[in-house]
């Protein structure tokens, strides 16, 4: 049927669906404790020892559904009982170890942490080993392996450690909500909160958009999902949920690349604003660099703006690939003009709660943006948008330079170049997730053809440069 | 008196910008821009009869070839 990457999310995906299913019909307070079984039913467990544990994590996914625990500002929660409790002993030498004559492991360590007993095989001492890998690198046999949780080897900015009981636990001070170990843990054991009970009530309260109006603000990256229906369906199905209209955040973009690309001029220097995961990257781990974040909003909370400022009573949800997002909407400054913010995954459990199969609906449009405002969805089509909105304004001296950061890892070194002033860019791009946006946590599928869907739906787009499609906003 | 243009998506495809570029452009040409006011939105609930413009609370249908003709009719003959 639907395309999931993994069984966890479509697990994850389940307990949205029935969550909202209820709360369409306003009986959810009745029937929140009937989900689980809804769910597993019987008596055979499918994915832990027994049906009463599967049960007993899925309540907790229900929590989590319903917007999670109140007094953690993050919006990334581990799920204690659903947690494996990976081992986690970093680089092992295991029986596959033959005791050969040619010990490359030992000779490849340059800490000394390699050593053989009398039969020749090979141990590690924990004391003096850096988990370079190399010695696994160079094992013939493949006997060397890293025990690493997934999660914390997912979180590239080290935030996850285990807790006494070891249990994965999030330093809060340290995440940055891009959701990697959401989408890494095999066993589904971190979640983003989930706020669609907000876009259900303020869909319902606006009584079929007469009270106020609910705008639907649709990240680029959709162009990539819901691959086994037409885009122009998926905005009919956001209609038919009860949306007011469906507005390209491409446009917030274009009004992006517009204003960032004048900003730079005058900075000189500037780090994107546009990946929430990244700029909380730079405000969390390298403060003394935040003074160089552009103070331009996000293409997100720019559209919002727009909207609000048009219409001060509409609200506005935000669709998209991001768990940092829900963050982003969080922040004081981003707050007033964005009211919720959802995922694809949760979309697609939206649709299905009110039995709306998008395949079966005529296409509706959605062109509010130029090409280069569409391609923000991946890595590069911000920087390739900031060249072109300097080309429009006929800006001539001031040469763009860009450091495109594909992924936190390279936005780390980035930064740490930047620091020590060997830095050769006057633009970094920073991308928390691989392939920018395409790659976010919130995706149904990360398939990597999706740059090249998003490319195809920039290029359908109507206008062909910033400056005409933001010139109906003034 | 207000002048509102679409710039769904819908009305987009349509020819909204040409119809709001004409429009900046004839209210500057006949200098009346202190007593008009041009506005943009996100739909109007009728994409079948776009491009949709309302003046004041009244609706019309424009596309970029008639737009002269509306604006002479509707705006120009009211304002003056």
């Amino acid at each position: 049927m639907y395309k999931f990457d993994t069984k966890v999310q479509h697990l994850k995906y389940k307990v949205l669906r029935e969550v909202a299913r209820f709360a369409w019909e306003d009986t959810l307070l009745e029937h929140v404790m009937e989900i689980p079984g809804i769910i597993v039913p019987g008596k055979v467990p499918t994915m832990r020892c027994c049906v009463y544990k599967e049960r007993a994590i899925l309540a907790d996914r229900v929590r989590i559904a319903v917007g999670g625990n109140k007094d953690n500002p993050n919006v990334i929660e581990v799920i204690e009982t659903a947690c494996d409790e990976c081992p986690m002993g970093g680089y092992e030498v295991t029986n596959a170890c033959r005791g050969c004559l040619a010990h490359r492991c030992v000779d490849a360590c340059k800490f000394g942490a390699l050593s053989l007993d009398e039969n020749h095989t090979a141990h590690i001492d924990k004391t003096l080993c850096k988990e370079c890998g190399a010695c696994a690198k160079v094992c013939p046999y493949t006997a060397i392996i890293s025990l690493k949780r997934p999660c914390q080897n997912a979180c590239k900015v080290k935030a996850i450690s285990m807790n006494d009981e070891w249990v994965a636990a999030i330093d809060n001070s340290k995440c940055i909500a891009c959701g990697a170990c959401v989408y890494q843990c095999p066993f589904g054991a971190i979640m983003d909160k989930s706020y669609i009970l907000d876009v259900i009530d303020l869909i319902k309260k606006s009584n079929e958009n007469k009270n106020y109006k609910v705008y639907a603000v649709v990240a680029p990256s959709i162009s990539s999902q819901f691959s086994y229906a037409g885009l122009g369906q998926v905005i009919t199905g956001l209609k038919e949920l009860g949306f007011y209209t469906v507005v390209e955040t491409a446009l917030g973009a274009d009004m992006v690349a517009d204003a960032e690309s004048r900003e730079l001029v005058e900075k000189g220097f500037l780090t994107s604003s546009c990946c929430p995961a990244f700029v909380s990257y730079i405000e969390k781990n390298h403060p003394e660099l935040a003074e160089h974040i552009s103070h331009n909003l996000s293409p997100m909370a720019t559209i919002a703006r727009y909207l609000k400022n048009k219409d001060e009573n509409c609200k506005v949800v935000f669709i998209g690939p991001c768990t940092a997002k829900k963050a982003e909407a969080q922040k004081d400054e981003v707050k007033p003009f964005v009211d919720v913010v959802m995922t694809f995954e949760e979309l697609q459990a939206l649709f299905d709660s009110k039995d709306i199969d998008i395949t079966t609906l005529p296409e509706s449009d959605l062109d509010n943006a130029s090409f280069f405002g569409r391609i923000f969805a991946r890595s590069g089509g911000l920087s390739e948008a900031v060249a072109q909105a300097m080309k429009e304004h006929g800006e001539t001296e001031f040469k763009l330079e860009p450091c495109i950061c594909n992924g936190i890892e390279e936005c780390k070194l980035a930064l740490l170049k930047k620091k020590k002033g060997v830095l050769d860019a006057n633009f970094i791009e920073g991308m928390a997730c691989v392939g920018g946006c395409i790659g976010g946590a919130g995706c149904l599928t990360h398939e990597a053809k999706s740059k090249g869907e998003v490319d195809k739906y920039g290029s359908q787009a109507l206008e062909k440069t910033i400056t005409d499609a933001i010139s109906v906003l003034k | 008196m207000k002048i509102t243009v679409c710039i769904g998506s819908s009305c987009h495809i349509k020819g909204s910008r040409q119809v709001v570029e004409k429009l900046q452009e004839l209210i500057g040409e006949s200098a009346i821009g202190d007593s008009v006011e041009l506005d943009g939105t996100f739909c109007m609930g009728k994409c079948q009869q776009g491009v949709c413009v309302t003046v004041d609370d009244t609706f019309y249908s424009v596309s970029p070839d008639n737009v002269n003709v509306f604006f002479d009719e509707n705006v120009l003959k009211k304002v003056r």
